[in-house]
Order: structure tokens, then C-alpha cells, then sequence
């Protein structure tokens, strides 16, 4: 009995850290690839997990819809409309540079949020979205549905792990490449940055739009708190640092690996904390990521995977 | 006569690769001495290297006949030496008098009131203009404020990096004077100068600088006579 | 008009007074430290907590404790920044800025930790307002917060211009490699950029405290409208950013009250997207915002 509850954890472990994997490989083709800070991720995140509930739900009249689609049209629209919110966002924000790009991303993810939580009409406010399908429904009952789901969510890491690395390898992700590292020397070239970078910033969006569908159909229930930004934006983003951003098999490897942590953290503080301190360890693991950061920002960059082909670094006299 | 300044060996670069290498220099108390060369040469490489902007492979430098090798630029002021670097040399968004202020901080004068007297009484230009932004100015009036910045510190030695770039050829006459004025009240100048013929007629002491290397070196006079470095460096024309 | 005075136009100018004292210290580190500083909020929730625990045992005013809460969070800007800010100094300044998000929940969850996840009061019972001219009526918070800031605003604009440290502060803000030629020390006028950015950031949190309660989440929700108010006044401009933070406080305040009708001209609901959207629109039509600031 205890193993099989041991292989259930394995099974929401990897569901999860599927996710994040997903999530990490979007990020990587923004930031790893196109040196664009998109600090978020949430936002489009929350459009994605919303569209697909929204398409995939029996109708009811607490939200918009449901319109009873079956999951994968639910997953297409979320990429459809998180790549459409991340075109908005590219079209105005993609010339700024870091810092301010990272202060817009995050004041647009935070007005979506915000919307969501308020337009309750569609979104059912902070009530949430019940009775989300997950693929193959109809088929299999109970703890084995969590293996097909497994499945389907690993085909997809799968999936985007290929489109990542054909990017990465295409022309197109070698300008991108050539444009972060440096810009003028790319503009010189002829190369039309604002539009790659806007591309590049669109299919990440899709892509982690793609993400929170998964999410949705992976909790069956969707409420505004399955989006916060700390266990959306900020945790990918130290995935993708401790996995080593430029690189795809160093961005699952982070989501795997910052997961792991994640969870046996809370395996540890659950068993080693006296019992007054256990509401609290959600809190120490939290501290225990954040100092895990400045620990792979100082001494660990290149990440668990470094890039292969190191950035083109020029130095003025 | 000792020199006041008296580099020796002077090798420098960025990550192994050497810019200037083995470059000799000694600069005379009280003297106006030049550094000139083609493009990449090191010149630039070279007055940061003194000034500890850039750090030193090899060699040494040696200041009224102490080794001041390897010591941080806010050392530097202290014992007597200011520079005034070529783009971006003055704060625009302060005033001209803080700007002159900025000076002292470092290495606080004897007589500060004296001090900005005397520098006002040089760049007299600029005693109307005390309470502007220095971003306001034009380049010379610019270049004005940066050389007196340096000199609030009342420096022995002044680094000057290309002080005429991007001046109209009226204000360079006018830069070249002032610095002359400046030697007057006696302070050693070493600068940097791509206006190479101007610049060898108010030298004392001239260098070549080619590859990194020591090329020549001479009085100006010497230099504005030399068939080699006139065909090299100054356009080939006849002796002025 | 009374009713509008009273209602929305001075807890608008009490808005704008925290977030001022915010964005100051955020325009100061964007201007020397040349980095987005994403922790800012939550140093205020720091002072906060600073002055909330200090209440505990010196029950007075805690606007007289200020001193603890800006000492805690001075204490704690230093430290974060000698040990993960400037180890990141030489590389590409979005490392600090992902650095500086790893600190804000380095600061939340010890909060949550130390103070745990409660909303917490530091001030208990109501004080009746003050009353002016028989129809103002203004809590005394507010009278405080607004007169403080503006005390604040004219010692902060005295020390940049006539003191040395703030010369020089103004000049590594300026150009930071000619300040290094003139041989300024600029280790140490960061350490004094943060002294004072911490210190103001404390007295926003306090101020935010008293207004509603302390919580661990306090500064960062208030985070992104300092932003848009050191944006709006122009970066490395700090009186700029206090007149940034007034403008950013009336707008979001003041696109509630009912201009056309009798509803709301925006729901509250949204009220804080108001300071997102300027802040967004900013950087869209004038990242140099409104004073001509500097660009990174």
C-alpha cells in the first residue's frame, strides 16, 4: 500500500514538474534565447489556464460558456489567446530595454489578474472554475487517469522540447541568438529586430499559455490563486537560472530539479518542524528558494546544463 | 632634472591581450608633453593604465620618485594627479560650480577659495555660467569645466585624453592656449592628442606610440621636423 | 466639493505621500546602482514590522518609533546588498534585478515567518480627525503622513544639492566613471544611497501600516505604482519621483470618484491597475519621463 501511494506522489510530482518544464522551455526561448525579461509569466499563464477551462467545461451560468470542447481545442485556444496577449504586449513593450521590459511585463500580468479576479461574468471571480475535464475522460476512471494525464502532459514537454531546440537550431534562433548578444552589430546586419523579438516573445506566451491549460485540467479546478506570481513567474524563473538558461535540456532539467527540491522541502519541514511551525513551512521553503537564487547567481550561472555555444561576448576598449 | 612622472615597462590590455606593451615614458616637472599615434596605438590605453582605470600586466610607474604602482585612482588624486577623461567628462546635470566642487572631494585644497579663483581667472568664460548645468554648455566651454574640475584638487601632474575631440577648430587654438596658461601656473600635463601637428607645437616632450610600442620620441620641435613622422602621422604635408 | 476634499483628494495626497517616499528610494538605486530594484516594496514591509514589533514594548505614538523601523530596514538593505547585490556588481545589471526579486521573498517570507501571515494593527482604537474650519475633516494620519513628506522632500533636495555625500551622490548618478576619476568613493555613496532609501522606505511602510494594517504582503502590492511614480518623475531625478508619487497617488485615488454621474468613473475594484496603466503607457510614449530623466 505504501509503495503504491509512493508511485502516486512519483506520478503528481512529474505531472507538476511536466508543467514547470513546459513553463521553463517557454521562458527559455524568451529570455535564454532572445534575452527578453518577461517577469509575467503569470499573466499569460492565467490567459491560458482561463481559455482552456472556459472551452473545455460543461456550460454553466456562473462563467462564461463552458462550452464543452474536448481538451485539446481547449489547449489550442490557450495558446491562441495567451500568444494573442503576449502579440499585444510584444507590439508596445518589446523595445524596452531589461529592467523596464521586466516592469512592464509584470504591471500587464498583474492588470490581467486583476481582471480576472473582477470580471466575474466570464471568470467566475475569485470562486474559480469547477469541473474541468481532463483528456480521455470518457475512458479510464481513478488513479489510472492520472498515468494517461502523466502521459499527455510529458508528450506535450516533449513537443515543445522539439519545437524549442528546431528554433534554437533554424537561422532564425541563431539571429536571435546573434541580436541578444549584441543588437547594433544584428541591426547593422539588416536583421529586423523588433520582429524577431516580437515573434520570439509570442510563441513563449503561447507556449505558457499552453502551460496553465495544463494546469487547469490538471487540478480539475480553477480559481485566481493558481496563478500567484511566486509559484508561477518567480519559481520558473529560478528554474531556468539553476538549469542553465540557453539551454533546453537545462531548462526541463531545472523545472525537474527546483520541483524536487520544492517538494522534498515540504517532505522535510512537514516531518523535522515541530507541529506549531508546520502552516508555516511553506514559508521557509520559500526563503530556502530565494536564497537558492542569489546561491546559482553567484556561483552556479551557466546552470545545472550550461548553453553549448557560449554568448558572443565584445569588449570596448 | 628628475622626472616628475616615469613610467617604465608598461604592459596593458584586456584578457591577455596585451594593448600597449613595454611602453617607456618620463615626463619632465613642469613640462607639456604629448602622446600621439594612429588609431588603436593604445594612447587612450596607455593615460588610463597611469590612472588606474585599466588594469596593469606589467611595469611600473613611479610619481616624484615614489612607486605608485597598482594604487586605486581615489589614491591617485591625493598625491597629485587628475585627469580629465575624453567623452562624458563633465556631470551635466549639475552645475558648474558643483562640478568644480566635485573636484575637491577627493583631495581638498589647500585654499579652496584661492583655488577656484585661480581657475576661474583661467577659464574666465565660465564665471557666468557658475549656476548652469554643465550639460547645458557647448563642447569647449564643456572641456572648460572638466579641466578645472581636475584642477581643484591642485594636481601636480593633469592627464588630459584627447582634451580638442569634437571642437571646432576656433575652440581648438583656444583648448591648446589654455593648456599653456594651465602649465603656467605650474602644473605637468601629459595629454593624449589626435590633432597631432597643433599639439607638437605646444610639446615640450612628444612620443610616438605605434603597435602598443614606443615609436619615437622627441621634442616637439624634433618631431615636427622628422621626414618619418611627419609622412606617418601628419598627413604628409610639408613642415608647417 | 467639501465631501470630495475630504473623501478622496486627501487620502489621494496620502497615497501619494507613501508611495513618494517609496519611489525615491527606488529612482536613487535605478539612478546609481543602474538597477530595477524589486525588493523596494518589501524593505518597506520590513520597517514596517520594525516599528510594529517595536510598539509591543514601547507602547507610544508609532510615528515616534520610526527610528527602529528605519534602522531595521537600513540594517537589512545593507546586508542584502554586501552579500548578494554586490557580488553580482561587474555583470549585466539584470542579474541584480533577478536578484532583487529572490530578496523580496527572501524579506516576505521572514516576515511571514517572524510576524507570521496576519493582518496586524498598529495603532488600536479610532482617533477622532481633525477638524478645520468647522467642515475639513482630516485624520490626523493623514495631516502627518502629507506634512512629514514634504518636510522629507525639502531635507532630501538641501542634502543632494548642498551636502558633499549628496554631490556626490548626485554625481555617480550623473556619470558614474568620471565620478570615479575624480576619486569618488562610490562603495561608499552606495552605501549612503541605501541608508537613505531604506530610511524613507520605512517611514512609506509605516505610513501604509497605520492607513489600513501591517501585513507581510504590504510593500510589494504597493510596489509597481512607486515604480510608475519613479518612471513618471524620471529616473535618477528624486524630486521628480516624490512629485511622481503625488501624481501617481491623485490619479489612482481620484479615478474613483464619480466625475460623470453618480458612479465611480473606474471601479475601485481596478483602482490599482490605474498606476499600472500609467506606468505601462510611461514607458511606452516617455520612459524619461515627465522630468527628463536619464535612460538605462
Amino acid at each position: 500500500m505504501e509503495w503504491t501511494g509512493l508511485f502516486f506522489y512519483l506520478v503528481s510530482f512529474l505531472i507538476a514538474s511536466g508543467i514547470y518544464a513546459i513553463l521553463c522551455l517557454a521562458l527559455n526561448i524568451q529570455w535564454g534565447m532572445g534575452g527578453l525579461f518577461n517577469a509575467g509569466i503569470a499573466g499569460f499563464f492565467a490567459v491560458g489556464a482561463y481559455a482552456s477551462a472556459i472551452m473545455t467545461t460543461a456550460p454553466s451560468d456562473k462563467h462564461l460558456g463552458g462550452f464543452g470542447m474536448p481538451v485539446p481545442v481547449g489547449l489550442v485556444a490557450a495558446a491562441v489567446l495567451a500568444g494573442l496577449a503576449g502579440w499585444a504586449v510584444a507590439k508596445i513593450c518589446v523595445r524596452l530595454k531589461s529592467d523596464y521590459l521586466a516592469m512592464a511585463s509584470i504591471g500587464i500580468a498583474e492588470i490581467l489578474r486583476l481582471v480576472i479576479v473582477n470580471a466575474e461574468r466570464v471568470t467566475n471571480g475569485s470562486l474559480g472554475i469547477a469541473g474541468i475535464p481532463r483528456p480521455f475522460d470518457g475512458w479510464v476512471q481513478g488513479r489510472a487517469a492520472d498515468l494517461l494525464f502523466l502521459g499527455f502532459v510529458w508528450v506535450i514537454v516533449a513537443a515543445a522540447y522539439v519545437v524549442s531546440q528546431r528554433l534554437h537550431d533554424s537561422p532564425w534562433g541563431r539571429t536571435l541568438r546573434a541580436i541578444r548578444d549584441n543588437e547594433a552589430a544584428a541591426r547593422a546586419a539588416g536583421k529586423d529586430v523588433e520582429r524577431f523579438r516580437l515573434q520570439t516573445f509570442v510563441i513563449g506566451c503561447a507556449i505558457m499559455g499552453v502551460a496553465g491549460g495544463l494546469t487547469a485540467h490538471e487540478f480539475k479546478f480553477l480559481s485566481p490563486a493558481a496563478t500567484e506570481p511566486l509559484m508561477v513567474t518567480f519559481l520558473v524563473w529560478v528554474m531556468l537560472m539553476a538549469g542553465g538558461s540557453g539551454n533546453n535540456k537545462g531548462a526541463i532539467a531545472g523545472g525537474l530539479g527546483i520541483w524536487a527540491i520544492w517538494s522534498m522541502t515540504e517532505i522535510l519541514t512537514n516531518q523535522l518542524l515541530p507541529p506549531e511551525w508546520i502552516t508555516r513551512s511553506s514559508y521557509i521553503r520559500i526563503l530556502l528558494i530565494g536564497l537558492l537564487l542569489q546561491f546559482v547567481l553567484q556561483k552556479f550561472r551557466s546552470g545545472l546544463i550550461p548553453e553549448a555555444s557560449p554568448p558572443i561576448r565584445f569588449k570596448g576598449d | 632634472m628628475t622626472a616628475l612622472l616615469s613610467v617604465q615597462g608598461l604592459t596593458a590590455g584586456y584578457g591577455g591581450m596585451p594593448i600597449i606593451e613595454g611602453v617607456d615614458l618620463d615626463v619632465e616637472e613642469n613640462a607639456v608633453a604629448v602622446i600621439i599615434g594612429p588609431n588603436g596605438a593604445g594612447k587612450s590605453t596607455l593615460l588610463k593604465s597611469i590612472f588606474a582605470l585599466t588594469k596593469i600586466a606589467g611595469g611600473t610607474i613611479a610619481m616624484a620618485g615614489r612607486d605608485i604602482t597598482g594604487l586605486a585612482t581615489a589614491a591617485l588624486v591625493p598625491i597629485g594627479i587628475s585627469a580629465v577623461p575624453q567623452n562624458r567628462n563633465v556631470f551635466p546635470n549639475l552645475t558648474v560650480a558643483e562640478n568644480l566642487d566635485i573636484g575637491t572631494y577627493a583631495a581638498p585644497p589647500r585654499d579652496r577659495a584661492r583655488t577656484e579663483a585661480n581657475i576661474l581667472a583661467l577659464f574666465p568664460d565660465l564665471r557666468a555660467k557658475l549656476g548652469q548645468p554643465a550639460g547645458e554648455l557647448s563642447g569647449g566651454q564643456r572641456q572648460m569645466v572638466a579641466i578645472g574640475r581636475a584642477l581643484m584638487s591642485e594636481p601636480r601632474l593633469l592627464l588630459l585624453d584627447e582634451p580638442t575631440a569634437g571642437l571646432s577648430p576656433a575652440y581648438l587654438e583656444k583648448i591648446f592656449d589654455l593648456i599653456l596658461d594651465v602649465r603656467k601656473t605650474g602644473v605637468t600635463i601629459l595629454m593624449v592628442e589626435q590633432n597631432a601637428r597643433q599639439a607638437l607645437r605646444i610639446a615640450d616632450r612628444a612620443h610616438v606610440l605605434v603597435n602598443g610600442r614606443n615609436f619615437i620620441s622627441g621634442s616637439g620641435a624634433e618631431l615636427l621636423a622628422n621626414d618619418n613622422v611627419r609622412r606617418s602621422f601628419l598627413g604628409g604635408g610639408e613642415a608647417a | 466639493m467639501i465631501e470630495f476634499i475630504n473623501y478622496y483628494l486627501i487620502p489621494a495626497l496620502t497615497l501619494g505621500s507613501i508611495y513618494a517616499l517609496g519611489a525615491v528610494g527606488i529612482s536613487m538605486i535605478f539612478g546609481i546602482l543602474r538597477f530595477a530594484h524589486f525588493a523596494h516594496g518589501d524593505l518597506m514591509t520590513v520597517g514596517a514590522y520594525g516599528v510594529l514589533t517595536a510598539v509591543w514594548f514601547v507602547p507610544v505614538h508609532p510615528l515616534l518609533l520610526i527610528p527602529v523601523g528605519a534602522a531595521l530596514a537600513i540594517a537589512a538593505a545593507l546586508a542584502v546588498d554586501r552579500f548578494f547585490y554586490r557580488p553580482l556588481r561587474q555583470l549585466a545589471t539584470i542579474y541584480t534585478v533577478i536578484s532583487s526579486f529572490g530578496v523580496a521573498l527572501i524579506f516576505r517570507s521572514l516576515a511571514q515567518l517572524l510576524w507570521s501571515s496576519d493582518n496586524q494593527v498598529l495603532v488600536k482604537g479610532v482617533t477622532p480627525p481633525l477638524v478645520l474650519f468647522g467642515t475639513f475633516r482630516i485624520a490626523a494620519l493623514h495631516a502627518e503622513a502629507i506634512a512629514l513628506t514634504l518636510v522629507i522632500a525639502v531635507a532630501l533636495h538641501l542634502f543632494l544639492t548642498r551636502s558633499k555625500t549628496g554631490r556626490s551622490m548626485r554625481a555617480v548618478s550623473d556619470e558614474p566613471e568620471l565620478a570615479a576619476v575624480a576619486g569618488i568613493d562610490t562603495e561608499k555613496v552606495i552605501r549612503w544611497t541605501w541608508v537613505i532609501a531604506a530610511a524613507l522606505a520605512a517611514i512609506a511602510g509605516v505610513f501604509a501600516g497605520m492607513d489600513t494594517t501591517v501585513h507581510p504582503n504590504l510593500g510589494w502590492n504597493l510596489q509597481l505604482a512607486m515604480f510608475a511614480a519613479a518612471i513618471l518623475g524620471g529616473i535618477g531625478k528624486p524630486m521628480g519621483a516624490i512629485a511622481g508619487g503625488f501624481i501617481i497617488g491623485l490619479a489612482e485615488e481620484l479615478s474613483t470618484y464619480n466625475w460623470v454621474g453618480d458612479n465611480p468613473l473606474i471601479s475601485p475594484s481596478y483602482k490599482t491597475a490605474v498606476g499600472f496603466l500609467i506606468m505601462v503607457a510611461l514607458l511606452i510614449f516617455r520612459p524619461q519621463g515627465l522630468f527628463r530623466g536619464r535612460l538605462l
